[in-house]
C-alpha cells in the first residue's frame, strides 16, 4: 500500500509518523475475585511487558499509569522493579487514556525527559472500586456538577450514555437487534481467546432477551467488570529493531480530543454523533492512511452501542449506518474489518481500554495468542479457521486501528501498522 | 454549606459553590433561573463560572420559562442507589427549552436534565413512564429538599397537544 495516501491531507507533524513503536506488552488473568492488590497485579503486568519486550528493568525510565483513585500509583511499581525514573505520571481517567497516553509517551520521549515508557492500567474492577457505581462510588456525597447528574439516578455508564443511544435511534432507525451484533461478534472472538473470562458464544436473542438496565440497554449490551492489570511499553522504532518482537510502528495518536461543551456536550448536537467526529480530522491526517486501509479496529466496548457509534464517526460507515454496519458481518473474524478479535470488554475483561491496544500489538506481530500449534520459531502457526476454540489471527493484518471512548464527548485513537 | 438528605444520598453545596447555591436557591422558590451573559446576553445551562460562547465573566440570574420537548430520554429498570429502586422503571429526561432553542446555533439548545415526576415532585409511577418518549412536551415542577435546594424536575404538560412520542420499543 503506498503510504501516505494522496487522498487525505497529511498536513500535521508527520515526520513522528512511524518514530515509536510499542515493543512489549504483557497482563494478568481476567479475573473477578483477585485476590491481589492493585500494586500486585500492575508489577504481573509490566514484568510480562518487559519480558515480552525483551528489556530488563534498568532499561526503562519512565512510566505513566491511569486511575479512578482506584489504583497504586507509578513510583510504587518501579520501586517494586528497583527501576530509577527519569520521567512518571499518574493521571486521572479511565477510557480513552491509554491512546492519549502513548502520545504523551512519544512527546517526553521526543523531549528527550527519558527513552522508554512504560504504560499501565491496573484495577481491581470487580472486587473493589467498581466502575459500574455501585458500592463505594455509590456513597460517595452529591456534589457540585454532580447535583445535575446523580441526583437524577443519573450516574452509571450506561445511565449516562443512554440519551445519544437512544437519541441514534430516533434519528437513524437503528435497532436493538442490529447493535447486539457487536456482543455476538465479540463473542465469538472471546470463544477462540484462551485467557477471555466469558468464553461463551451468544446469539442476538440472547442479547436483546436479556433483562433490561436502563434502555436501550440489555445486561448483554454491557461489558463485564472484573480484576486485571495490563501494561504496554513504548520507546523509539530505531531502538525497537534490537529488541525481542516483530517491529509495530505507531501511525498516530489522538488524545482525549472532545465535542464542544466536553462533559455539558449534550448541550450541542447532534447528540447521536460523538467525539470520533473530531478525533478523526486528526487521526487520519496524522496517520496519512484512511478507514479503507484499516484491516482490524479496536472499538472500544463499554457498551454495543459505543463500539457501534465510534466506527460510523470515524468513518468506517456512512453516518447513521452504524447499526448495518456491525451486523453485515464485517466486525466478525474472518469479515472485512473484525473489531476487538480478543472479545473485548463486553467478553475478554474490562481494563479501560488498554487490552485493545495490547490485542492488535499483537495481530500486528502476527501472533495472537490463540489456539493455533506453536511452530519451531515459537510462533503461532495460524490456521484461519475461525470455528469456536480455533484460531482468531486476522489473516495478513498490516493497519489497526483503536479508538478509545471515555464518554460521548470524549475520545482517543491510535493507527498502528506492521513495520 | 447546604447538606441535606434526598432518596438516601447525601446532597451537598459548598459555600465557595456559588453558581450552585445560587441555581439551586432560585430553584427553592420555585422560580427557575438561569445565567445571561452580561456581554452576549445568551443564557446557559448548566451554571458555569463563564460564558461558553463569549468567555465573558459575568452574567446575571434571569427567570426561564420551564416548558420544552423531551430531546432524549432514558428509562432506568435497574437502579444503582438503593432509593431508586422502589421508583423503577424511572425516566432520566434530557429536555429542550423552548427558550433560546437553535440558538446560537441549529443544534445547540438549552437541555435541562430531570427525572419524569408526579406534579408534587414525586418520581412519576410506571403508567405516567410509559407516556412519555422523544417529542413529549413536558413543563417544569420541582421537588422540594431542604432550605435552599429543590430540583427542577419535569412532568407531562397535560394542556399539550401534539402527535404521538418516539419511545424504545422492546
Amino acid at each position: 500500500m503506498p503510504l501516505p495516501r494522496e487522498d487525505v491531507e497529511a498536513t500535521t507533524p508527520k515526520f513522528l509518523r512511524d518514530k515509536y513503536a510499542i515493543v512489549g506488552v504483557g497482563e494478568t488473568t481476567y479475573t473477578r475475585g483477585s485476590d491481589k492488590s492493585t500494586r500486585a497485579l500492575a508489577s504481573i503486568a509490566v514484568r510480562n511487558a518487559m519480558v515480552d519486550a525483551g528489556l530488563k528493568p534498568s532499561e526503562i525510565d519512565g512510566m505513566l499509569s491511569y486511575q479512578f483513585n482506584d489504583s497504586v500509583f507509578s513510583p510504587f511499581v518501579a520501586g517494586d522493579f528497583g527501576i530509577r525514573l527519569n520521567f512518571y505520571m499518574d493521571v486521572f481517567g479511565g477510557g480513552s487514556s491509554t491512546e492519549a497516553l502513548i502520545g504523551i509517551a512519544i512527546g517526553v520521549i521526543e523531549a528527550g525527559m527519558c527513552k522508554t515508557v512504560v504504560i499501565f492500567r491496573s484495577m481491581n474492577g470487580f472486587s473493589q472500586v467498581r466502575i459500574g457505581g455501585t458500592g463505594v462510588r455509590s456513597a460517595v456525597p452529591v456534589s457540585g456538577d454532580m447535583l445535575h447528574s446523580r441526583a437524577y439516578g443519573w450516574q452509571s455508564a450506561g445511565q449516562s450514555f443512554a440519551p445519544s443511544f437512544m437519541r441514534h435511534m430516533h434519528d437513524f432507525g437503528t435497532t436493538a437487534e442490529q447493535v447486539a451484533h457487536v456482543r455476538v461478534a465479540h463473542s465469538h472472538h472471546a470463544s477462540n481467546n484462551p485467557k477471555a473470562y466469558y468464553k461463551k458464544r451468544i446469539t442476538v436473542e440472547d442479547v436483546v432477551g436479556s433483562r433490561m438496565i436502563c434502555k436501550p440497554l440489555h445486561l448483554l449490551d454491557c461489558c463485564v467488570e472484573t480484576d486485571n492489570a495490563n501494561a504496554i511499553i513504548v520507546t523509539t522504532a530505531e531502538r525497537a529493531k534490537d529488541l525481542k518482537q516483530p517491529l509495530v510502528q505507531i501511525r498516530g495518536v489522538v488524545g482525549r480530543c472532545s465535542k464542544p461543551r466536553v462533559d455539558m456536550h449534550y448541550q450541542t448536537g447532534p447528540i447521536s454523533t460523538v467525539a470520533g467526529r473530531y478525533a478523526r480530522e486528526i487521526l487520519w491526517p496524522n496517520a496519512g492512511v484512511g478507514p479503507d486501509d484499516v484491516d482490524l479496529t479496536g472499538s472500544y466496548d463499554a457498551f454495543t452501542f459505543t463500539t457501534m457509534l465510534q466506527l460510523e464517526d470515524y468513518g468506517f460507515c456512512k453516518k447513521g449506518d452504524g447499526g448495518h454496519y456491525v451486523s453485515d458481518g464485517t466486525i466478525m473474524l474472518g469479515g472485512k474489518r473484525p473489531n476487538n478479535t480478543s472479545g473485548g470488554h463486553l467478553c475478554e475483561g474490562y481494563t479501560h481500554g488498554i487490552a485493545m491496544v495490547i490485542e492488535n500489538v499483537r495481530q500486528l506481530r502476527h501472533d495472537a495468542d490463540d489456539s493455533c500449534p506453536i511452530g519451531p520459531d515459537g510462533r503461532r502457526q495460524h490456521t484461519y479457521d475461525y470455528r469456536e476454540g480455533g484460531c482468531r489471527q486476522v489473516k495478513n493484518a498490516e493497519v489497526s486501528a483503536n479508538l478509545g471512548w471515555a464518554m460521548p464527548g470524549t475520545g482517543s485513537a491510535m493507527v498502528m501498522w506492521r513495520g | 454549606m447546604i447538606s441535606a438528605q434526598y432518596l438516601g444520598m447525601p446532597l451537598e453545596i459548598n459555600d465557595l459553590d456559588h453558581e450552585n447555591l445560587d441555581y439551586f436557591g432560585y430553584c427553592a422558590k420555585h422560580d427557575f433561573r438561569l445565567q445571561r451573559c452580561a456581554s452576549c446576553k445568551l443564557l446557559r445551562y448548566p451554571p458555569t463560572t463563564a460564558c461558553p460562547w463569549c468567555s465573558g465573566p459575568d452574567s446575571e440570574w434571569v427567570s426561564v420559562e420551564g416548558r420544552g420537548t423531551v430531546h432524549s430520554y432514558t428509562e432506568v429498570h435497574h437502579a444503582i442507589q438503593p432509593a431508586f429502586k422502589q421508583y423503577t422503571p424511572y425516566l432520566v429526561l434530557l429536555v429542550e427549552l423552548d427558550t433560546q432553542s437553535g440558538i446560537p446555533t441549529r443544534e445547540e439548545g438549552l437541555r435541562v436534565i430531570g427525572n419524569l415526576v408526579r406534579p408534587d415532585g414525586v418520581l412519576a409511577p410506571k403508567t405516567e413512564v410509559e407516556r412519555v418518549g422523544i417529542g413529549t412536551r413536558v413543563r417544569m415542577v420541582f421537588t422540594d429538599v431542604a432550605p435552599g435546594l429543590a430540583l427542577p424536575q419535569w412532568t407531562i404538560d397535560e394542556t399539550a397537544v401534539g402527535g404521538t412520542p418516539w419511545r424504545y420499543r422492546g
